[in-house]
């Protein structure tokens, strides 16, 4: 079978295995869009994969993405594809520092949590009531997530190590959430806070929460797109392949990491503050909560770690199974033992993920050809054990 | 002839190992300068002391009669001190081009996100792959690599940013004659393009071969130094070796 059939076949029946229990199981039409969407969702990776023509593939993604919630209006169907295209941002923004740069964060959703909390207290101290206004103080939570990451990434990458940097990281998660529970006066402890009511409702309510995740997710996309293609993301890239060695060929490693990690939690904190409108109330172990993480980590995974299209890919499988699990089964966890499933899944079959796993397997010929030749030209006839480069 | 660098009193201590016991010595501007000595005797220690990879707990490191010990690799790099490692090392998920561009220009971090990997560096970084026979590879992951290619491919990537000075951690070492004779080739090459070089290697006959003065070292200090001819017949030198 040919590589991108290969793909197709891989995603479609990843899909098919996730999804169709699911539509049986529900009554609604929902579970037939979602599976619709994931089917468009891995041609358009294939496509996107083999002709490299990711400016014109993306722009037709955008343009099925706009045109969503005029075919598919049920509140279900928009609510689905509002947190696919979330974790979308989310995961891409994540991928900055933990993909590019090799560096897993498993305590991101502290931004997501700060973000909210940000749109929760501000509109509440202003007194701000709900309308369109309050995307702008979203923005804010991007605001907030960007400042607080300063002091969190100088302590998380101050010791050069990954493994400090995981524990560090899932600390001060918990960190955020003890505080969170507390801090009473500000937070309102384990009670919650409420985020005042949009001033639209019924069919349309989701439409505008919609919107916002989708501009959200494309600037994310843009921003990850930018910084891979930058010299900077060269070296965050040489950083993950490499740290000692990216350092003696002059990359300045400590304000590349520290500038990535930054940058990565601005989108997720305007993510959270979005969240957090939409749901109208927050409470501390919903918006600082690992499951976020975990989601993270398992979506850029899934599709692919240190890709631009994995984390796409990976939160348009994953947000429309977990969300139909959730509103099918009516009972919270199963979507747990879904990710625990898939999570050995991708480990056994595809450890690198779906979308590097495809490059590699389309690569692989065109490079050993390549490379026998110029061994053949340079004569250097001494065979190499760990010519399998690494991967992750 | 002017010292380019000067290693003045080093001392770097792991635990109770004494990996470089005092040393000191000069490599002169514009010479090809080896460093042997049995295993163990603190060369690769040396060349992390040198290069900002290891903080020496005493002495000083001089580039051009700047102190240079306190600085962080990177720095060392942009000042012009380029290094190879023992273990040969590249970005293993990067193309072979992108390994080279990764060295090209030590920007900001402000500049870098502006920066795309630009046209006029990768013309340059391909310059240098086909100078080192490997230019055909560039679109390849540099992970895929036979181990010649990649130790022709870890010179290429420091050759880019353009160094005065290049520590070599045994180039020769597990290549077969032919890639020996080539990187020896190289090295006097680029010698007489005005780069200095410090070589550690094991392989005599390429040492005795390429350099212009020799400094050998022993339980972390320097026990003898000068011309090639003079060094191989020290008694010092054939007991630290026996004797080691
Ligand atoms: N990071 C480290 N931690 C502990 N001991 C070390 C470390 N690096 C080097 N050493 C010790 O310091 C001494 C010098 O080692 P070094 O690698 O510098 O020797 P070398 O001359 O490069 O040897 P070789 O020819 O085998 O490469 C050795 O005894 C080594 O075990
Ligand atoms: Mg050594």
């Amino acid at each position: 079978m040919k590589p991108n059939n290969m793909l197709a076949a891989g995603v479609i029946s990843l899909a098919l295995a996730i999804l169709l229990p699911l539509t049986v199981l529900g009554s609604s039409s929902a579970g037939v869009i979602a599976f619709v969407v994931l089917v468009l969702a891995a041609l358009w990776a294939v496509y996107t994969i083999e002709k490299r023509r990711a400016l014109l593939t993306s722009l037709i993604g955008v343009i099925a993405a706009i045109a969503y919630p005029l075919v598919f209006n049920s509140t279900e169907a928009t609510t689905i594809m509002f947190f696919a295209l979330l974790y979308v941002a989310i995961a891409s923004s994540w991928n900055i520092i933990g993909g590019f740069t090799g560096y897993i964060s498993l305590g991101h959703a502290a931004f997501f949590g700060l973000g909210a909390y940000t749109i929760a207290l501000v509109a509440d101290r202003l007194g701000l009531s709900g309308g369109y206004g309050l995307f702008a103080v979203a923005l804010l939570g991007g605001v907030a997530a960007g400042l607080f990451a300063i002091p969190m990434g100088y302590i998380a990458l101050r010791l050069r190590t990954i493994h400090s940097f995981v524990i560090v990281t899932i600390a001060f998660l918990f960190m955020y959430q003890l505080l969170a529970f507390n801090l009473q006066d500000a937070t309102n402890g384990s009670s919650g806070l409420a985020v005042p009511q949009p001033d639209w409702s019924g069919a349309f309510f989701n439409i505008p929460f919609y919107f916002a995740a989708l501009l959200l997710a494309v600037l994310t996309v843009g921003l990850a797109a930018w910084i891979r293609n930058s010299r900077f993301g060269l070296g965050l890239m040489a950083i993950r392949d490499d740290e000692d060695k990216a350092a003696g060929v002059g990359v300045d490693t400590w304000k590349h990491k520290f500038t990535a990690y930054v940058i990565s939690a601005v989108p997720i904190g305007i993510a959270g503050a979005i969240y957090a409108y939409f749901s109208s109330y927050i409470y501390p172990q919903t918006v600082f909560d690992p499951m976020i993480d975990l989601t993270i980590v398992l979506s850029a995974f899934l599709g692919g770690m240190g890709t631009l299209l994995g984390p796409i890919l990976g939160s348009l499988v994953l947000q429309p199974a977990q969300q139909l699990l959730t509103l099918y089964t009516g009972a919270a966890g199963w979507d747990l033992v879904l990710f625990g499933v898939l999570f050995l899944v991708v480990i056994l079959l595809m450890p690198s993920g779906i979308v590097p796993t495809v490059v590699e397997r389309m690569r692989r010929a065109r490079v050993q050809e390549a490379v026998r030749k110029a061994d053949a030209l340079s004569q250097d006839a001494v065979p190499d054990a760990a010519a399998e480069g690494g991967q992750g | 002839m002017s010292a380019l660098l000067e290693v003045r009193g080093v001392r770097k201590r792991f635990g109770g190992v004494e990996a470089l016991a005092g040393c000191s010595f000069r490599v002169e501007e514009g010479s090809i300068t080896s460093l042997i000595g049995p295993n163990g005797s603190g060369k690769t220690t040396l060349f992390n002391a040198v290069t900002g990879f290891a903080t020496p707990d005493e002495g000083d490191v001089e580039l051009r009669g700047e102190k240079i010990q306190q600085l962080s690799p990177d720095r060392i790099y942009a000042k012009g001190l380029g290094r190879t490692f023992q273990q040969v090392r590249v970005f293993p998920r990067l193309s072979v081009l992108e390994n080279v561009l990764v060295a090209t220009s030590h920007s900001s971090v402000a500049q870098g996100l502006r920066t795309r990997t630009g046209a006029s560096e990768r013309e340059r970084a391909m310059e240098i792959l086909e100078y080192v026979n490997i230019a055909r590879l560039a679109g390849v992951p540099a992970g895929s690599l036979s181990f010649g290619q990649k130790k022709l491919l870890e010179i290429a990537t420091i050759l880019v940013g353009e160094p005065k000075l290049l520590l070599l951690d045994e180039p020769a070492g597990g290549v077969n004659p032919t890639m020996t004779q080539q990187i020896g080739d190289k090295i006097r090459e680029l010698n007489a393009r005005g780069i200095t070089f410090l070589v550690v290697e094991h392989n005599m006959e390429f040492v005795m071969g390429i350099s212009h003065r020799v400094v050998v070292m022993a339980r972390g200090k320097v026990i003898a130094e000068g011309p090639p001819d003079v060094v191989r017949r020290d008694p010092a030198v054939l007991e630290a070796y026996l004797g080691a």
